[in-house]
C-alpha cells in the first residue's frame, strides 16, 4: 500500500491521526495532516483505509 | 439461546439484495463506499436530487464562493471512481414518496425503486424569508448552483446583507467582505455563534468580523424582505429598521428534508426519527443531515448537520445493514474557517457551559479552550490550534 496526501486539500479536523497514528500526524502550527509512513505496513492497512474513508477533505490518496 | 436464533437486536441476518440509497451527496456517496469497502457485492442505486455528481458542501461557502476554487474541485470523486463504485447512479431525480412495507421509493417522474434495505440520506432544505420567490437577488446557499448563482451577485462595491449568525453566516460573510462587497451581518444573538459557541468565543469571532470590515447589526431578528417589484432592496428588522442591500443571502438553518415522507408512516421529529443503530424501520435507515438518532452515551436523540457526521455515520449504518449491530455514538465534530482562523470544536457545547483553556493563550491568537458542564468536560474548542484541539478531545472527552 502506497499513501499520499495533499496538504492543499486537507482542512485540519485530524480524523485520519485518529484512525491511524502510526501513520498521520498533524504540523503543530496550523494542524495540516503530516504523512509520517507513505508504505505502511500490511497490519495497519485497515486502519489507514479507514483514514481515508473518515478524512472529510478527500486529501488522502491510497495505492494498493 | 440455540445457533438459531438471531442474536438480540439483530435486525435481518440475510445480506440485502440490492441497497437503495435515496440522496446523493456526502453522506450516501459515503454509505455506498462503506458497502464496498466491507466486501459487499450486491446491487446498489443511488438516487439524487440534483443533477450533479456528489459534490462536497464545506467548501462552498468559502472556496467555491470567493472563486479561488472552480466548481469541478468541489467533486467528491473522479467519474472513474464512481464507476469503480458499480452503483446505479440516478441523478436528477427526487424521491417524493416511500412505501415502508415493501420499501419502494417512488421519484418525481414517476419511476419506482426498490430496495431490501432503503437508506434515507436526504439533507435538508435551508429556511427562507417568507416572499422570496421570484425575488431577484435574494438567496440561499446550500448547493453548488445556489453558490455560483450568489457568485454571480457579489460585485464588489455592491450591498450585501447576510440574515443569519450562525457558521453558514459568518463564513459567506468573511468570503463577501474579502471580495469587497459591503457586507453587514444581521441575526438576533448579541455576538455570532453565541447560542453554539457561548459569549467568550462568540465576542472574539465579532471582533474578528469587525477587523475585517463587516458591519454587524445583531441583536434583533430580521423580519421580511423588503423588494421593489421583483428586486430585494434589503431587510426589515424586528425593530422596524430596513437595511438595505443590492444583495441578500439567507442562512438562518436548514429543515430536515422528511417532507416527502409524509404519510409513510415514518416518525419525524425535526429529522426522521431513528434508533441507536439509525434505523428507521426494519430495513429502512437514515444518514446524515436528516437523521434524528438515539445517541445512547449521551442518552437523547441528536440531528447533526457536519460535514464528518455525513462519513461516519454511513460507515456505522453500512456495517449494520451487512449484519452488524452497532450503536452510532460519535463525539460531533465541527470546523469552520473564517479570514485565517481555523476553529474546531469536538462536543456540543451549550451557552451555560463553564469555559477555561487548557492549552495556549487566547492573547496570541491561539488556544484550545475546555466547557465544563456540572465539572465534567463536555466539549474542545480550538482557535487556530487544529492538532491540539484534537489532542484535548482525546484527553477530556474520550471515555477510556
Amino acid at each position: 500500500m502506497k499513501v499520499f496526501v495533499d496538504q492543499d486539500k486537507c482542512v485540519a479536523a485530524g480524523s485520519c491521526v485518529t484512525a491511524a497514528e502510526d501513520v498521520f500526524d498533524q504540523r503543530e502550527e496550523d494542524g495540516v495532516v503530516v504523512l509520517l509512513n507513505p508504505n505502511p505496513p500490511a497490519a495497519l492497512a485497515n486502519a489507514v483505509r479507514e483514514a481515508a474513508a473518515v478524512c472529510p477533505a478527500m486529501a488522502i490518496e491510497l495505492h494498493e | 439461546m440455540d445457533d438459531t436464533d438471531p442474536p438480540p437486536g439483530s435486525g435481518t441476518l440475510t445480506v440485502p439484495d440490492h441497497v437503495l440509497i435515496v440522496g446523493a451527496c456526502a453522506a450516501g456517496l459515503a454509505t455506498l463506499e462503506a458497502l464496498r469497502l466491507r466486501g459487499y457485492t450486491g446491487k446498489v442505486t443511488l438516487l439524487g436530487d440534483e443533477i450533479h455528481p456528489p459534490y462536497d458542501r464545506p467548501p462552498l461557502s468559502k472556496q467555491i464562493l470567493s472563486g479561488s476554487w472552480q466548481p469541478q474541485r468541489a467533486s467528491l470523486r473522479t467519474a472513474e471512481a464512481l464507476l469503480a463504485l458499480d452503483a446505479d447512479l440516478r441523478l436528477g431525480e427526487p424521491a417524493v414518496s416511500l412505501d415502508v412495507a415493501t420499501r419502494t421509493v417512488q421519484a418525481a417522474d414517476g419511476s419506482t425503486y426498490r430496495g431490501d434495505a432503503v437508506v434515507i440520506a436526504t439533507g435538508a432544505h435551508p429556511r427562507r424569508l417568507p416572499g422570496s420567490d421570484g425575488v431577484a437577488g435574494v438567496h440561499v446557499l446550500r448547493g453548488l448552483d445556489d453558490t455560483l448563482r450568489l457568485r454571480e451577485d457579489l460585485e464588489p462595491g455592491r450591498k450585501l446583507v447576510v440574515v443569519g449568525d450562525g457558521v453558514l453566516g459568518c463564513e459567506i460573510a468573511a468570503t463577501a467582505v474579502q471580495l469587497g462587497v459591503h457586507t453587514t451581518l444581521a441575526g438576533p444573538q448579541r455576538d455570532p455563534m453565541q447560542m453554539q459557541l457561548g459569549a467568550d468565543i462568540a465576542a472574539r469571532l465579532r471582533d474578528l468580523h469587525h477587523a475585517h470590515g463587516v458591519h454587524l447589526r445583531l441583536g434583533t431578528g430580521v423580519t421580511a424582505l423588503e423588494a421593489a417589484g421583483s428586486r430585494a432592496t434589503g431587510v426589515r428588522l424586528a425593530t422596524g429598521e430596513v437595511l438595505p442591500a443590492d444583495v441578500v443571502v439567507v442562512a438562518f438553518g436548514a429543515a430536515p428534508a422528511t417532507s416527502w415522507l409524509t404519510g409513510s408512516g415514518l416518525q419525524t421529529d425535526n429529522g426522521l426519527v431513528c434508533d441507536s443503530r439509525c434505523r428507521a424501520a426494519d430495513g429502512i435507515y437514515a444518514v446524515g443531515d436528516v437523521a434524528r438518532f438515539q445517541h445512547e452515551r449521551l442518552g437523547r436523540s441528536v440531528r447533526l448537520e457536519n460535514r464528518t457526521n455525513a462519513i461516519e455515520q454511513a460507515i456505522v449504518v453500512a456495517a449494520n445493514i451487512l449484519g452488524e449491530d452497532q450503536p452510532y455514538a460519535p463525539i460531533p465534530y465541527f470546523w469552520t474557517d473564517q479570514y485565517t482562523v481555523k476553529i474546531q470544536v469536538y462536543g456540543i457545547p451549550t451557552p451555560d457551559m463553564r469555559i477555561s483553556v487548557v492549552d495556549g493563550d487566547p492573547a496570541t491568537g491561539r488556544f484550545v479552550a475546555a466547557y465544563h458542564l456540572d465539572g465534567r468536560p463536555a466539549a474542545v474548542l480550538g482557535w487556530n490550534m487544529p492538532k491540539q484541539a484534537r489532542q484535548q478531545r482525546q484527553r477530556l472527552l474520550v471515555t477510556p
